[in-house]
């Protein structure tokens, strides 16, 4: 086995440093063919290992495959822990990376770092496999970085455009913030248990209850809740939780196949998975739970309300995608963990779905992605209007498909939970339901329904070159349908979008799927409750028209057909009607000013702090003094030892006697 | 009186032996050759040198005791292998490297190679020295043909005037060292070094006539050496003679003068190290801070390699004043660097003074890279490894400097020697710019012969080579203490 998880991690390492290396050799398509042929293997392979785990219930596979160095005791190693977290985690990845390459030879076939692409995404394949396969936190954070810089990469692919470079710095710097969190709780665990292997951290962990350390001097905290904080922001920098969110809607900056990959399905669940992966230390700290709960419920309401007054295709699922990872934040802090993976997985599926389908519509309107310039295109885009409209309601819940099991699933968690912070998560993501489904159905309506706008945008904007392109005559290009290679992934996403829901739920929060890898403690197992009332995907279907979630997403559509469809005025009317419109308005097209508090806050704030230092400390003070003051008085003391030099033999020599003289007299009266 | 008389083992000194042979005949030779065959005086002398360098190494093949003759006045021992092959080999790459240079000027006369060859085996005289007189008879037999080439270029004022100076000043410092010499025999009663050595050994500490006796030899060994304040001939020396002269003045006898530290100070005053280690250490961070700081305020460049010189004198004092093995080895190995160095850079200067021209100021260096890129690359390579910028053997050089005197426990000291070397990094680093990023005063392209070009780029290379691959040598280094 050892054999097929390392072929699985390293087929696509491979294939990124070949084509990386050799763009130009490999050509076109010899990059894509090599990098697909290394992840399609990896999915095949990761496809045989799930089923090795999960239908013939092998043990779960835990080895060093290599020592790297032993620092003081402390093992640097390679290692994979491989159960059925892990083989589901690997599948997903490789098959949504599968279907991105797959779609990035249509969507980037005009571009000239074709194999440039190709190479990153690979690799980003390589490291978030590594990152899920990890038996030990070094490993964790190599993949957890290693991640990072290639979503650092693609977010500035096209490193010419100045708000393709600021999104991408913005990216890494929020990441370093979150990074610092993540290393210190690291750092917090090797210093409390010695180890930073899971397997050893995991059995050292209940010994942990009730040691306490002062960070400030006064207040002493549980070992555990401080550790557990501290990964957590590390999730909060990597999932984009509030207030550490703020990079993922600029990272759109990026060609659309990553926004899908990176950005919703893979990396940004890197937090969540890996919390799920921790469940053994966070079931010991309630705070951290309840911390974690609210955070989510927070970013679920917050950032799914600012969907709303979006205009860009792409931003508003990025907000969906913060509003949803605001979800699985929630069951993480509810103790359903499965219910998180669970969503994390379907989400995968529709969010990827809906990205490129967003980015076939971006094709079609010739890099268009203002929506108040599309509507009607469910005549010319078929294939991409049904696929999108399966992940919509995939994404609102609706019932039958993927997304209703797991959000309802975990709605559902959230109800049964008695965290103190519970009654407002539910509340949270109950509302979230309503704005989810409204936000999603703007865009469906905006982009696919209603007047073909860009005939007049496109009319507006081709009028000034019309005398010179006799192409233009007729105004407007006909948005026609993306090629196979766009299409096939989007169907290939279509069908586990609406399927893999009813499929899974059984087992994967029921069952035993998760049985020694998710660890719950009793008092909070709200899932092992909800099981009582479990009686198959059938019965939970029905048993969701009880609930208030299956009607708020069906008002969510509804209004969203009123206001966009039906009567367009009403959008107005409130957003700048009246007082209270306007203000809610102002403040969400301002994203609650976190970005404004950050640029000209914090990051004016470190900007100014090292200009003063740059001015007085290293111009004035290290440079002007220090440096340029002493050359100043090397040169001043060469220019005076330059005239030692007379060039008179008779100073030449009596140079030597003083010397001479000065040796002896030393020589002989001071020793 | 014993008055059986054995004939001494002329085997040791064969080599010696050898040179002298050759070089008389070379003199019988070049008497009788027309001006046009002189290239057949230049060939002979190089072919002397070197197949006297090969008799040296072969003598040296599986060294372990040294062996003295001539009643002990004549030492052959490790160090005296790894100096004198070193030595010679330095003296041959002299003569290629002025060969085009001086039949320019139709300097190529017999005289010039002979008085080389003279001073070669001076030193190798010097550096084989096991008693005080073989070892002034060596060094007068080098400084005097040294004076003599210093002043080969008759017509120059600038030439006959360094060389008066250097003159004048050397019969000071060897006045010097005949005093000191004799101070000593008169409290040891012997000129052989190693019984001078023991004898010291038995008298009383801090004995005055030995003190003073001592003085006087550092002093002269100092001028020999150019460290301050007996550094004065160098800058006018470097300047005033024409650059092949400068070159060997600079390189091979630097090498003597370091046996004569050695054999002086290391081994025959060895009682009395405690002492000359302070005069040394004193006369060190002089030699650094002048070295190190004057140079900056110099626009000709053989002047601002004089300097170099004395800071190199500097780093090369503190390997000696560490007083034991590792020292030592630690300053062979500098020397033999540092030689490596100064033949490289004098000798791009003399491949630059062309078509009557002479290379002198930095002026002459701007925009060397658009003139000859492969030259400049070997002068900045050189400027490199003068400034101790890994991954050139400059860098072990310092280290292995420091390394010792750190081991002695005198970190202050090395870290002086640190600041100046940084000091001194400036005007290194300063001709690599005026190398790359200036433009050329003068545009023409450089043209030298073929086997100049591979010997400057061998230069070159071994100074690469051993900067990544130190060991051998500093095994041999460590081998000869």
């Amino acid at each position: 086995m050892q054999g097929i998880y390392l072929t699985i991690v390293l087929a696509p390492l491979v294939a990124a440093v070949i084509v990386g290396l050799f763009g130009r050799q490999v050509g076109r398509t010899g990059a894509h063919t090599l990098t697909i042929a290394g992840v399609g293997g990896a999915f095949l392979l990761s496809l045989w290992v799930l089923k090795v785990h999960a239908l013939d219930g092998a043990a779960p596979f835990n080895a060093t495959l290599y020592t790297w160095g032993v620092v003081d005791g402390l093992r640097l190693e390679v290692g994979f822990l491989v159960d059925n977290l892990t083989a589901l985690m690997m599948c997903v990845v490789t098959f949504v990376s599968l279907m991105v390459h797959i779609y990035t030879i249509g969507y980037m076939h005009e571009d000239d770092g074709y194999q440039r692409f190709f190479s990153y995404i690979s690799l980003f394949t390589f490291a978030m496999l590594m990152l899920v396969m990890a038996n030990n936190f070094l490993q964790l954070f190599f993949g957890w970085e290693a991640v990072g810089l290639v979503s650092y990469l693609l977010i500035g692919f096209w490193y010419t455009r100045p708000s393709a470079v600021f999104a991408n710095m913005k990216a890494f710097l929020v990441n370093r913030v979150g990074d610092f969190g993540f290393l210190l709780g690291i750092a917090a665990i090797l210093q409390y248990t010695g180890s930073l292997d899971y397997r050893e951290v995991f059995a050292a962990a209940p010994t942990l209850q009730g040691q306490t350390l002062s960070v400030l001097p006064g207040a002493s905290w549980s070992v555990l809740t401080v550790i557990c904080l501290l990964l957590f922001v590390g999730a909060m920098g990597k999932s984009a939780q509030m207030p550490l969110h703020v990079w993922l809607p600029d990272s759109m900056e990026g060609p659309t196949p990553i926004s899908a990959l990176i950005h919703a399905a893979t990396m940004v669940t890197a937090g969540i998975f890996m919390v799920a992966r921790m469940s053994p230390l966070y079931e010991l700290s309630e705070t951290a739970l309840n911390t974690i709960l609210l955070i989510g419920s927070a970013t679920a309401f917050f950032m799914g309300l600012l969907g709303i007054v979006q205009t860009d295709i792409k931003r508003v699922v990025a907000y969906s995608t913060l509003s949803q990872l605001g979800y699985m934040t929630v069951a993480l802090g509810v103790s359903a963990y499965s219910a998180a993976v669970f969503h994390l997985m379907t989400h995968a599926f529709f969010k990827a779905l809906l990205f490129l389908a967003a980015g076939s519509v971006i094709i079609a309107m010739h890099h268009e992605q203002d929506m108040r310039r599309m509507g009607g295109l469910w005549r010319y885009l078929p294939i991409t209007y049904i696929t999108c409209l399966i992940g919509a309601l995939a994404l609102i819940g609706f019932p039958g498909f993927s997304g209703f099991f797991s959000k309802d699933a975990l709605i559902e968690a959230v109800a049964e939970s008695h965290l103190p912070g519970a009654g407002i998560a539910h509340a949270a993501v109950l509302s979230g339901v309503f704005i989810t489904a409204f936000y999603t159905f703007r865009l469906i309506f905006l982009v696919f329904h209603g007047p073909e706008r860009f005939r007049e945008a496109a009319g507006d904007s081709h009028a000034a070159h019309a005398d010179h392109d006799a192409h233009d005559h007729h105004g407007v290009h006909e948005p026609h349908e993306s090629p196979w290679v766009v299409t096939l992934p989007l169907i290939l996403l279509a069908i586990p979008s609406i399927i893999i829901g009813a499929f899974t739920i059984e087992p994967m929060l029921f069952g035993d799927f998760f049985r020694g890898v998710i660890q719950v403690s009793h008092a909070h197992d709200v899932l092992g409750e909800m099981a009582e009332h479990f009686h198959g995907p059938w019965a939970f279907l029905l048993h969701g028209f009880q609930g208030p979630a299956v009607y708020l997403a069906f008002a969510g559509v509804a209004s969203a057909a009123y206001v966009y469809l039906i009567n367009p005025a009403v959008a107005d009317f409130f957003a700048h009607r009246f007082a209270l419109g306007r203000v809610v308005n102002w403040i969400l097209l301002h994203k609650y000013g976190f970005d404004a508090l950050y640029i000209q806050g914090f990051a004016a704030f470190g900007r100014g702090l090292g200009r003063y230092f740059w001015q007085r400390g290293d111009v004035d003070l290290i440079d002007g003094r220090l440096v340029n003051g002493t050359a100043q008085r090397v040169v001043a003391w060469a220019a005076k030892g330059r005239t030692l030099q007379s060039g008179y033999l008779y100073h030449y020599a009596f140079a030597m006697l003083i010397g001479l003289t000065a040796m002896l007299g030393w020589m002989l009266f001071i020793r | 009186m014993d008055m059986t008389f054995t004939s001494p083992s002329l085997w040791p000194a064969m080599p010696e032996i050898f040179l002298l042979a050759s070089v008389c005949a070379i003199l019988v030779i070049d008497l009788f050759l027309p001006p046009r065959w002189r290239h057949l005086t230049y060939g002979l002398s190089l072919m002397a040198l070197l197949v006297t360098a090969a008799m040296v190494l072969r003598l040296g093949q599986g060294l372990e005791e040294p062996q003295v003759t001539f009643s002990g006045m004549f030492v052959l021992d490790r160090l005296a292998v790894v100096l004198k092959s070193a030595a010679l080999l330095v003296t041959g790459a002299v003569l290629l490297y002025g060969r085009d240079y001086l039949r320019e000027r139709q300097l190529d006369q017999g005289e010039f190679y002979l008085l080389t060859l003279f001073s070669a085996l001076g030193m190798m005289v010097l550096i084989s020295a096991g008693h005080f007189i073989t070892l002034y008879l060596g060094l007068e037999l080098m400084s005097l043909s040294l004076y003599a080439l210093v002043a080969f270029n008759r017509e120059q004022s600038a030439s006959s005037e360094a060389a008066m100076k250097y003159f004048v000043l050397g019969a000071i410092a060897s006045g010097m060292l005949l005093y000191g010499m004799s101070i000593l025999y008169g409290v040891t009663g012997s000129l052989e070094i190693e019984t001078v050595a023991s004898r010291i050994m038995e008298q009383p500490v801090g004995s005055l006539p030995l003190l003073l006796g001592m003085t006087f030899v550092v002093a002269a060994v100092a001028f020999k050496l150019g460290a301050v304040p007996f550094h004065n001939w160098l800058p006018d020396v470097y300047q005033g003679a024409n650059t092949p002269v400068t070159l060997l003045v600079g390189s091979a006898p630097k090498l003597a003068a370091f046996a004569m530290v050695m054999r002086l100070l290391a081994q025959g005053m060895e009682g009395l190290a405690g002492d000359w280690r302070d005069l040394l250490m004193v006369m060190a961070v002089l030699s650094l801070a002048l070295g190190s700081v004057v140079a900056i305020a110099q626009t000709n460049v053989k002047r601002l390699l004089a300097y170099s010189t004395i800071g190199h004198i500097g780093f090369l004092l503190l390997g000696v004043l560490a007083a034991n093995p590792m020292g030592y080895a630690a300053a062979l190995f500098y020397v033999l660097i540092y030689v490596l160095m100064a033949l490289g850079a004098f000798g791009v200067l003399i491949l630059l003074s062309q078509r009557g021209m002479e290379a002198e100021t930095l002026d002459d260096l701007k925009g060397l890279n658009a003139r000859s890129p492969w030259l400049a690359a070997v002068m900045a390579l050189f400027m490199f490894s003068m400034a101790g910028v890994p991954p050139t053997a400059g860098f072990y050089a310092k280290l292995l400097v420091l390394d010792a005197v750190v081991d002695q426990g005198m970190g202050t000291l090395a870290i002086v020697a640190v600041l100046f070397a940084v000091i001194s990094a400036f005007y290194y680093l300063r001709v690599v710019w005026q190398l790359y990023f200036e433009a050329p005063i003068n545009g023409s392209a450089v043209v030298a012969s073929a086997d100049l070009r591979w010997l400057l780029i061998a230069n070159g290379g071994l100074v690469l080579l051993l900067g990544i691959l130190p060991d051998q040598l500093i095994r041999a280094c460590l081998s000869a203490f």
